[in-house]
Protein backbone atom coordinates (compact mmCIF):
# COMPACT_ATOMS: atom_id res chain seq x y z
CA UNK A 1 0.00 0.00 0.00
CA UNK A 2 1.74 3.07 -1.35
CA UNK A 3 2.04 5.94 0.95
CA UNK A 4 1.24 9.52 -0.18
CA UNK A 5 2.63 12.51 -0.69
CA UNK A 6 5.90 11.11 0.42
CA UNK A 7 9.30 13.44 -0.72
CA UNK A 8 12.57 13.33 -0.39
CA UNK A 9 14.80 14.31 2.18
CA UNK A 10 18.14 16.46 3.12
CA UNK A 11 18.76 13.66 5.49
CA UNK A 12 18.77 11.00 3.22
CA UNK A 13 21.38 9.07 1.68
CA UNK A 14 22.94 8.55 -1.28
CA UNK A 15 23.67 4.48 -1.20
CA UNK A 16 22.01 1.61 -2.96
CA UNK A 17 19.21 0.48 -0.84
CA UNK A 18 18.63 -3.35 0.13
CA UNK A 19 16.37 -5.25 -1.79
CA UNK A 20 12.80 -4.79 -0.41
CA UNK A 21 12.74 -9.02 -0.07
CA UNK A 22 15.46 -8.95 2.44
CA UNK A 23 14.54 -6.00 4.15
CA UNK A 24 11.49 -7.74 5.20
CA UNK A 25 12.61 -11.15 5.53
CA UNK A 26 15.86 -10.84 7.32
CA UNK A 27 15.53 -9.31 10.79
CA UNK A 28 15.65 -9.28 14.95
CA UNK A 29 12.07 -9.35 15.88
CA UNK A 30 12.20 -11.46 18.52
CA UNK A 31 8.16 -10.90 19.78
CA UNK A 32 8.06 -13.14 16.86
CA UNK A 33 10.99 -15.43 17.09
CA UNK A 34 14.50 -15.51 17.65
CA UNK A 35 15.88 -16.49 14.22
CA UNK A 36 16.82 -13.98 11.62
CA UNK A 37 13.82 -15.33 9.27
CA UNK A 38 11.20 -15.31 12.31
CA UNK A 39 9.75 -12.03 11.82
CA UNK A 40 9.02 -12.76 8.14
CA UNK A 41 7.28 -15.93 8.93
CA UNK A 42 5.62 -14.76 12.02
CA UNK A 43 4.84 -11.06 11.55
CA UNK A 44 1.19 -11.45 9.52
CA UNK A 45 -0.10 -12.19 12.97
CA UNK A 46 0.50 -8.57 13.94
CA UNK A 47 -2.88 -6.36 13.67
CA UNK A 48 -1.56 -2.92 12.78
CA UNK A 49 -4.89 -1.05 13.26
CA UNK A 50 -6.73 0.24 15.16
CA UNK A 51 -3.67 1.15 16.88
CA UNK A 52 -2.66 3.97 19.54
CA UNK A 53 0.45 5.33 21.60
CA UNK A 54 0.14 6.50 25.04
CA UNK A 55 2.43 9.57 25.53
CA UNK A 56 2.91 9.70 29.43
CA UNK A 57 5.59 10.59 31.82
CA UNK A 58 7.53 14.19 32.03
CA UNK A 59 4.36 15.76 30.55
CA UNK A 60 1.68 18.09 31.37
CA UNK A 61 -1.09 16.34 30.08
CA UNK A 62 -0.63 12.13 29.39
CA UNK A 63 -2.25 11.47 25.89
CA UNK A 64 -3.03 8.78 23.71
CA UNK A 65 -2.80 9.23 20.01
CA UNK A 66 -4.52 7.55 17.66
CA UNK A 67 -2.61 6.40 14.28
CA UNK A 68 -3.84 7.56 11.84
CA UNK A 69 -3.55 11.11 13.46
CA UNK A 70 -0.09 10.48 14.13
CA UNK A 71 0.59 9.82 10.19
CA UNK A 72 -0.49 13.73 9.77
CA UNK A 73 1.56 15.38 11.71
CA UNK A 74 4.37 16.10 9.51
CA UNK A 75 4.75 15.83 5.94
CA UNK A 76 6.47 12.25 5.11
CA UNK A 77 9.92 12.11 4.41
CA UNK A 78 11.68 9.58 2.04
CA UNK A 79 14.97 9.10 4.74
CA UNK A 80 17.82 6.30 3.10
CA UNK A 81 19.74 5.67 6.07
CA UNK A 82 22.55 2.53 6.58
CA UNK A 83 21.49 -0.08 9.21
CA UNK A 84 23.68 -1.43 11.59
CA UNK A 85 23.12 -4.47 13.42
CA UNK A 86 25.09 -5.44 16.96
CA UNK A 87 25.63 -8.98 15.43
CA UNK A 88 28.16 -7.44 12.70
CA UNK A 89 25.48 -6.87 9.63
CA UNK A 90 23.97 -4.12 8.05
CA UNK A 91 22.04 -3.10 4.76
CA UNK A 92 20.80 -0.07 3.90
CA UNK A 93 17.12 0.80 4.14
CA UNK A 94 14.64 3.57 2.48
CA UNK A 95 12.22 4.19 5.44
CA UNK A 96 9.74 7.02 5.15
CA UNK A 97 8.78 9.14 8.48
CA UNK A 98 9.26 12.36 10.23
CA UNK A 99 11.74 13.50 13.29
CA UNK A 100 10.71 12.53 16.09
CA UNK A 101 10.95 16.22 17.07
CA UNK A 102 7.62 16.63 15.96
CA UNK A 103 5.99 14.55 18.64
CA UNK A 104 7.71 17.08 21.13
CA UNK A 105 5.70 19.81 19.43
CA UNK A 106 2.26 17.93 20.64
CA UNK A 107 2.95 17.19 24.37
CA UNK A 108 4.04 19.60 26.72
CA UNK A 109 7.30 18.23 27.70
CA UNK A 110 8.46 19.67 31.54
CA UNK A 111 12.14 20.60 32.41
CA UNK A 112 12.65 17.19 34.24
CA UNK A 113 12.28 14.90 31.20
CA UNK A 114 16.12 13.75 30.48
CA UNK A 115 15.00 10.63 28.61
CA UNK A 116 12.52 9.11 26.97
CA UNK A 117 11.74 5.31 26.99
CA UNK A 118 10.15 3.35 23.56
CA UNK A 119 7.62 0.64 24.66
CA UNK A 120 6.82 -2.08 22.01
CA UNK A 121 3.89 -3.79 22.32
CA UNK A 122 3.67 -6.98 23.90
CA UNK A 123 0.16 -9.07 22.81
CA UNK A 124 0.81 -12.99 23.38
CA UNK A 125 -2.34 -13.32 20.80
CA UNK A 126 -0.02 -11.38 18.35
CA UNK A 127 2.72 -11.86 19.24
CA UNK A 128 3.78 -16.13 20.25
CA UNK A 129 7.40 -15.41 21.83
CA UNK A 130 6.17 -13.05 24.39
CA UNK A 131 5.05 -16.16 26.09
CA UNK A 132 8.42 -17.05 26.45
CA UNK A 133 11.21 -15.39 28.35
CA UNK A 134 13.59 -14.66 25.35
CA UNK A 135 13.72 -11.50 26.85
CA UNK A 136 12.17 -9.29 30.04
CA UNK A 137 8.87 -7.85 27.78
CA UNK A 138 7.61 -5.69 26.96
CA UNK A 139 10.73 -4.46 24.92
CA UNK A 140 12.05 -1.23 25.51
CA UNK A 141 14.70 0.84 24.12
CA UNK A 142 15.59 4.30 25.63
CA UNK A 143 17.44 7.58 23.69
CA UNK A 144 18.75 10.90 25.79
CA UNK A 145 16.97 13.43 25.61
CA UNK A 146 18.92 15.84 22.81
CA UNK A 147 19.43 12.49 21.14
CA UNK A 148 15.78 12.19 20.64
CA UNK A 149 15.23 15.49 19.14
CA UNK A 150 18.42 15.26 16.70
CA UNK A 151 17.01 15.93 13.70
CA UNK A 152 18.26 12.24 12.41
CA UNK A 153 16.16 9.86 14.87
CA UNK A 154 12.56 9.37 13.05
CA UNK A 155 9.53 8.15 13.91
CA UNK A 156 9.86 5.38 10.63
CA UNK A 157 5.67 4.87 8.99
CA UNK A 158 6.80 3.31 5.35
CA UNK A 159 9.41 1.43 3.69
CA UNK A 160 10.02 2.09 0.36
CA UNK A 161 7.60 4.12 -0.21
CA UNK A 162 4.82 1.79 1.10
CA UNK A 163 3.15 1.27 4.55
CA UNK A 164 5.76 -0.56 7.30
CA UNK A 165 5.46 -4.07 6.37
CA UNK A 166 4.79 -5.86 9.98
CA UNK A 167 7.97 -7.37 9.98
CA UNK A 168 9.86 -4.21 10.45
CA UNK A 169 7.81 -3.29 13.37
CA UNK A 170 4.38 -2.01 12.49
CA UNK A 171 3.36 0.74 12.87
CA UNK A 172 5.03 2.84 13.69
CA UNK A 173 8.99 2.64 15.13
CA UNK A 174 12.26 4.03 15.73
CA UNK A 175 14.65 4.59 13.53
CA UNK A 176 18.45 6.10 14.85
CA UNK A 177 20.71 5.63 12.62
CA UNK A 178 23.85 6.03 14.27
CA UNK A 179 22.86 3.59 16.85
CA UNK A 180 22.90 -0.28 16.52
CA UNK A 181 19.73 -1.48 15.08
CA UNK A 182 18.16 -2.84 18.31
CA UNK A 183 17.82 1.42 19.83
CA UNK A 184 14.56 1.19 16.80
CA UNK A 185 11.86 -0.26 18.97
CA UNK A 186 9.72 -1.59 16.82
CA UNK A 187 5.75 -1.41 17.15
CA UNK A 188 5.41 1.29 19.35
CA UNK A 189 2.87 1.82 21.55
CA UNK A 190 3.80 4.12 24.88
CA UNK A 191 6.39 6.59 25.17
CA UNK A 192 7.91 7.77 28.14
CA UNK A 193 9.49 10.60 29.26
CA UNK A 194 11.94 10.52 32.54
CA UNK A 195 14.49 11.64 34.76
CA UNK A 196 16.64 8.95 34.84
CA UNK A 197 18.69 7.05 32.29
CA UNK A 198 15.92 3.91 31.87
CA UNK A 199 17.62 0.23 31.89
CA UNK A 200 16.69 -1.24 28.68
CA UNK A 201 15.32 -4.79 27.89
CA UNK A 202 19.06 -5.79 26.26
CA UNK A 203 20.75 -4.28 29.07
CA UNK A 204 19.13 -6.35 31.49
CA UNK A 205 19.47 -9.05 29.22
CA UNK A 206 23.27 -8.36 28.83
CA UNK A 207 24.75 -6.00 31.03
CA UNK A 208 28.48 -6.16 29.97
CA UNK A 209 27.46 -6.81 26.09
CA UNK A 210 25.21 -3.70 25.60
CA UNK A 211 25.12 -0.06 26.71
CA UNK A 212 22.87 2.34 27.14
CA UNK A 213 24.18 4.52 24.37
CA UNK A 214 25.17 1.49 21.71
CA UNK A 215 26.34 3.97 19.40
CA UNK A 216 27.76 2.21 16.19
CA UNK A 217 31.40 2.44 17.10
CA UNK A 218 34.05 0.15 15.40
CA UNK A 219 37.12 0.78 18.07
CA UNK A 220 35.02 -0.95 20.71
CA UNK A 221 34.64 -4.63 20.48
CA UNK A 222 30.96 -6.31 21.86
CA UNK A 223 32.23 -8.90 24.18
CA UNK A 224 32.87 -11.75 22.14
CA UNK A 225 33.03 -10.04 18.51
CA UNK A 226 35.06 -7.27 17.29
CA UNK A 227 32.67 -4.10 15.50
CA UNK A 228 35.64 -3.05 13.64
CA UNK A 229 34.20 -4.71 10.17
CA UNK A 230 30.35 -5.50 9.10
CA UNK A 231 29.05 -7.27 6.30
CA UNK A 232 26.75 -5.85 4.33
CA UNK A 233 23.92 -7.78 2.80
CA UNK A 234 24.32 -8.97 -0.73
CA UNK A 235 28.37 -8.81 -0.39
CA UNK A 236 30.63 -11.87 0.81
CA UNK A 237 33.40 -9.72 1.96
CA UNK A 238 33.08 -7.64 4.99
CA UNK A 239 33.68 -3.82 4.76
CA UNK A 240 34.98 -1.57 7.20
CA UNK A 241 32.14 -0.04 10.20
CA UNK A 242 32.34 3.61 10.00
CA UNK A 243 32.29 5.73 13.56
CA UNK A 244 28.66 6.80 14.26
CA UNK A 245 27.52 4.70 10.98
CA UNK A 246 28.82 7.20 9.06
CA UNK A 247 27.11 10.12 11.01
CA UNK A 248 29.77 11.37 12.79
CA UNK A 249 29.52 14.68 11.15
CA UNK A 250 26.24 14.80 12.17
CA UNK A 251 25.83 13.68 15.59
CA UNK A 252 29.27 13.62 17.28
CA UNK A 253 28.78 16.74 19.07
CA UNK A 254 26.42 14.68 21.17
CA UNK A 255 29.23 13.24 23.20
CA UNK A 256 31.73 15.55 23.17
CA UNK A 257 34.04 14.82 26.33
CA UNK A 258 32.44 11.06 27.04
CA UNK A 259 34.49 8.47 27.16
CA UNK A 260 32.51 6.24 24.37
CA UNK A 261 34.20 3.11 25.96
CA UNK A 262 33.40 3.59 29.18
CA UNK A 263 29.42 4.73 28.19
CA UNK A 264 29.53 1.93 25.41
CA UNK B 1 16.93 -55.18 13.60
CA UNK B 2 20.25 -54.83 12.82
CA UNK B 3 22.59 -57.76 12.71
CA UNK B 4 25.57 -57.98 15.15
CA UNK B 5 28.10 -59.51 12.42
CA UNK B 6 27.74 -58.38 9.00
CA UNK B 7 29.64 -59.79 6.07
CA UNK B 8 32.71 -57.72 3.89
CA UNK B 9 29.97 -57.24 1.11
CA UNK B 10 27.63 -55.93 3.75
CA UNK B 11 30.06 -54.33 5.79
CA UNK B 12 30.59 -52.16 2.05
CA UNK B 13 27.56 -51.50 1.39
CA UNK B 14 26.88 -49.97 4.73
CA UNK B 15 29.71 -47.84 4.25
CA UNK B 16 28.89 -46.71 0.63
CA UNK B 17 25.45 -45.95 1.53
CA UNK B 18 26.93 -44.01 4.48
CA UNK B 19 29.64 -41.95 2.39
CA UNK B 20 26.88 -40.73 0.15
CA UNK B 21 24.45 -39.74 3.10
CA UNK B 22 27.27 -37.84 4.99
CA UNK B 23 28.21 -36.12 1.64
CA UNK B 24 24.35 -34.87 1.45
CA UNK B 25 24.62 -31.60 3.68
CA UNK B 26 27.95 -30.50 1.37
CA UNK B 27 25.48 -31.20 -1.83
CA UNK B 28 22.39 -29.60 -0.10
CA UNK B 29 25.21 -26.64 0.24
CA UNK B 30 26.67 -26.94 -3.29
CA UNK B 31 23.46 -26.70 -4.89
CA UNK B 32 22.49 -23.65 -2.71
CA UNK B 33 24.93 -21.44 -3.44
CA UNK B 34 24.70 -22.27 -7.21
CA UNK B 35 21.51 -21.51 -7.39
CA UNK B 36 20.75 -18.36 -4.57
CA UNK B 37 19.19 -20.59 -2.20
CA UNK B 38 20.98 -18.92 0.91
CA UNK B 39 18.82 -16.64 1.72
CA UNK B 40 19.64 -13.27 2.43
CA UNK B 41 23.47 -13.46 4.26
CA UNK B 42 24.57 -16.32 2.40
CA UNK B 43 27.75 -15.94 4.10
CA UNK B 44 25.69 -16.38 7.53
CA UNK B 45 24.03 -19.51 6.57
CA UNK B 46 27.49 -20.96 5.10
CA UNK B 47 29.01 -20.63 8.10
CA UNK B 48 26.00 -22.18 10.62
CA UNK B 49 25.22 -25.36 8.05
CA UNK B 50 29.00 -26.03 7.99
CA UNK B 51 30.03 -25.35 11.85
CA UNK B 52 26.41 -27.41 12.63
CA UNK B 53 27.43 -30.46 11.03
CA UNK B 54 31.47 -30.44 11.95
CA UNK B 55 29.78 -30.87 15.37
CA UNK B 56 27.12 -33.36 14.20
CA UNK B 57 29.92 -35.53 12.37
CA UNK B 58 31.98 -35.21 15.83
CA UNK B 59 29.10 -36.28 18.27
CA UNK B 60 27.79 -39.56 15.52
CA UNK B 61 32.00 -40.33 15.66
CA UNK B 62 32.09 -40.03 19.62
CA UNK B 63 28.58 -42.41 19.48
CA UNK B 64 30.75 -45.43 17.60
CA UNK B 65 32.22 -46.64 20.67
CA UNK B 66 29.43 -46.38 23.24
CA UNK B 67 26.68 -47.90 20.58
CA UNK B 68 29.18 -51.09 19.89
CA UNK B 69 29.56 -51.48 23.63
CA UNK B 70 25.84 -51.51 24.20
CA UNK B 71 24.51 -53.12 21.10
CA UNK B 72 27.46 -55.69 20.82
CA UNK B 73 27.57 -54.67 16.85
CA UNK B 74 31.36 -54.60 16.24
CA UNK B 75 31.18 -53.79 13.21
CA UNK B 76 30.39 -49.90 13.78
CA UNK B 77 33.64 -49.77 14.42
CA UNK B 78 34.09 -49.66 10.99
CA UNK B 79 32.30 -46.74 10.72
CA UNK B 80 33.89 -44.61 12.76
CA UNK B 81 37.19 -43.50 11.02
CA UNK B 82 34.87 -42.22 7.91
CA UNK B 83 32.48 -40.24 10.33
CA UNK B 84 35.92 -38.43 12.04
CA UNK B 85 36.82 -37.50 8.58
CA UNK B 86 33.90 -35.91 7.71
CA UNK B 87 34.02 -33.93 10.88
CA UNK B 88 37.53 -32.85 9.59
CA UNK B 89 36.04 -32.29 6.30
CA UNK B 90 32.97 -29.80 7.37
CA UNK B 91 35.10 -28.35 10.10
CA UNK B 92 37.58 -27.32 7.11
CA UNK B 93 34.86 -25.80 5.43
CA UNK B 94 33.79 -23.96 8.07
CA UNK B 95 37.47 -23.07 8.97
CA UNK B 96 37.80 -21.80 5.00
CA UNK B 97 34.68 -19.82 5.40
CA UNK B 98 36.29 -18.07 8.32
CA UNK B 99 38.95 -17.03 7.15
CA UNK B 100 38.00 -16.47 3.56
CA UNK B 101 34.64 -14.66 4.36
CA UNK B 102 34.87 -12.93 7.36
CA UNK B 103 39.29 -11.77 6.48
CA UNK B 104 39.91 -12.29 3.19
CA UNK B 105 42.61 -14.53 4.01
CA UNK B 106 44.77 -11.78 5.71
CA UNK B 107 46.83 -13.64 7.91
CA UNK B 108 47.33 -10.95 10.06
CA UNK B 109 43.41 -10.28 10.51
CA UNK B 110 43.05 -14.26 10.81
CA UNK B 111 46.14 -13.83 13.70
CA UNK B 112 44.30 -11.20 15.86
CA UNK B 113 40.88 -12.41 15.23
CA UNK B 114 42.16 -15.69 17.03
CA UNK B 115 44.02 -14.34 19.78
CA UNK B 116 41.62 -11.73 20.62
CA UNK B 117 38.43 -13.83 20.59
CA UNK B 118 37.51 -16.58 23.05
CA UNK B 119 35.01 -18.20 20.79
CA UNK B 120 37.34 -17.90 17.28
CA UNK B 121 40.20 -18.97 19.49
CA UNK B 122 38.88 -22.52 20.40
CA UNK B 123 37.12 -23.16 17.29
CA UNK B 124 40.66 -22.35 15.91
CA UNK B 125 42.21 -24.81 18.47
CA UNK B 126 39.72 -27.48 17.97
CA UNK B 127 40.62 -27.44 13.80
CA UNK B 128 44.73 -27.41 14.34
CA UNK B 129 43.73 -30.73 16.64
CA UNK B 130 41.65 -32.41 14.37
CA UNK B 131 44.13 -32.14 11.61
CA UNK B 132 46.94 -34.61 13.13
CA UNK B 133 43.83 -36.78 13.84
CA UNK B 134 42.85 -36.86 10.26
CA UNK B 135 46.32 -36.97 8.61
CA UNK B 136 47.22 -40.30 11.05
CA UNK B 137 44.15 -42.05 10.05
CA UNK B 138 45.07 -43.99 7.42
CA UNK B 139 46.14 -47.87 8.19
CA UNK B 140 50.07 -47.09 7.45
CA UNK B 141 49.84 -44.50 10.08
CA UNK B 142 48.33 -46.45 12.49
CA UNK B 143 51.14 -48.93 12.18
CA UNK B 144 54.02 -46.39 11.93
CA UNK B 145 52.90 -45.32 15.30
CA UNK B 146 51.73 -48.33 16.61
CA UNK B 147 48.43 -48.72 18.23
CA UNK B 148 48.93 -48.04 21.60
CA UNK B 149 50.52 -44.50 20.53
CA UNK B 150 47.63 -43.53 17.76
CA UNK B 151 44.81 -44.19 19.99
CA UNK B 152 46.41 -41.86 22.85
CA UNK B 153 46.96 -39.58 20.05
CA UNK B 154 42.90 -39.54 18.88
CA UNK B 155 41.86 -39.04 22.66
CA UNK B 156 42.44 -35.60 21.86
CA UNK B 157 38.84 -36.36 20.01
CA UNK B 158 37.31 -35.62 23.45
CA UNK B 159 39.31 -32.15 23.35
CA UNK B 160 37.39 -31.19 20.10
CA UNK B 161 34.65 -31.80 21.27
CA UNK B 162 34.51 -29.61 24.57
CA UNK B 163 36.03 -26.85 22.60
CA UNK B 164 33.53 -27.28 20.16
CA UNK B 165 31.03 -26.95 22.87
CA UNK B 166 32.39 -23.95 24.37
CA UNK B 167 32.81 -22.08 20.65
CA UNK B 168 29.01 -22.89 20.51
CA UNK B 169 27.84 -21.33 23.37
CA UNK B 170 30.28 -18.10 23.10
CA UNK B 171 29.00 -17.67 19.68
CA UNK B 172 25.15 -17.35 20.06
CA UNK B 173 23.39 -14.39 22.56
CA UNK B 174 22.19 -15.63 26.04
CA UNK B 175 18.50 -15.84 24.04
CA UNK B 176 19.65 -18.39 21.82
CA UNK B 177 21.30 -20.96 24.36
CA UNK B 178 18.81 -24.17 23.82
CA UNK B 179 20.73 -25.76 20.85
CA UNK B 180 24.28 -24.89 22.29
CA UNK B 181 22.99 -26.58 25.80
CA UNK B 182 21.66 -29.44 23.36
CA UNK B 183 25.05 -30.63 21.96
CA UNK B 184 26.98 -29.90 24.93
CA UNK B 185 24.16 -32.20 26.82
CA UNK B 186 24.76 -34.87 24.23
CA UNK B 187 28.50 -34.59 23.83
CA UNK B 188 28.15 -35.06 28.02
CA UNK B 189 26.49 -38.28 27.84
CA UNK B 190 28.90 -39.31 25.03
CA UNK B 191 31.98 -38.61 27.12
CA UNK B 192 30.36 -39.28 30.75
CA UNK B 193 29.63 -42.84 28.84
CA UNK B 194 32.99 -43.25 28.83
CA UNK B 195 34.30 -41.97 32.29
CA UNK B 196 32.15 -44.37 33.65
CA UNK B 197 33.20 -47.23 31.44
CA UNK B 198 36.89 -46.92 32.53
CA UNK B 199 35.61 -46.72 36.16
CA UNK B 200 33.79 -50.06 35.92
CA UNK B 201 36.99 -51.37 33.84
CA UNK B 202 39.61 -49.67 35.33
CA UNK B 203 38.64 -47.28 38.47
CA UNK B 204 40.61 -47.53 41.58
CA UNK B 205 37.72 -46.82 43.49
CA UNK B 206 35.52 -49.73 44.93
CA UNK B 207 32.65 -50.63 43.61
CA UNK B 208 29.33 -49.82 45.12
CA UNK B 209 28.25 -51.79 48.12
CA UNK B 210 24.94 -53.52 47.54
CA UNK B 211 21.66 -51.84 48.80
CA UNK B 212 18.25 -53.24 49.10
CA UNK B 213 16.19 -51.97 46.68
CA UNK B 214 13.05 -50.03 47.53
CA UNK B 215 9.71 -50.92 46.36
CA UNK B 216 6.77 -49.08 46.24
CA UNK B 217 4.46 -51.07 44.44
CA UNK B 218 3.42 -54.72 45.11
CA UNK B 219 3.70 -57.20 41.59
Amino acid sequence: EKLPGVRPSQWTLDEKPTPYETIVSYGNFYEFGPDKDSPGKNAYRLRPRPWSVLVEGEVKKPQRFDIEDILKWAPLEERTYRMRCVEGWSMVVPWVGFPFSELMKRVEVTGNAKYVEFWSLADPEQMPYVRLPLLDWPYMEGLRLDEAMHPLTIFAVGLYGEVLPKPNGAPLRLVVPWKYGFKGAKSIVRIRFVREMPRTTWMKAGPDEYGFYSNVNPDVPHRRWSQSHERRLGEFLKRKTLPFNGYAEQVAQLYAGMDLRKFF
Amino acid sequence: MLPRTLNDRQLTAVKTVLFLAALLPALQLAWAIAFDGLGPNPVETLQRKTGTWTFNFLLLTLTVTPLRSISGMHWLIRLRRMLGLYAFFYGTLHFLTFIGFDHAFDINDIAKDVVKRPFATVGFVAWTLMLPLALTSTNAAIRRLGGKRWQTLHRSVYAVGILAAFHYFWLVKATALLWPILYATLLALLLGWRAQDRIRRYGPWPALPKVQTIRFFRK
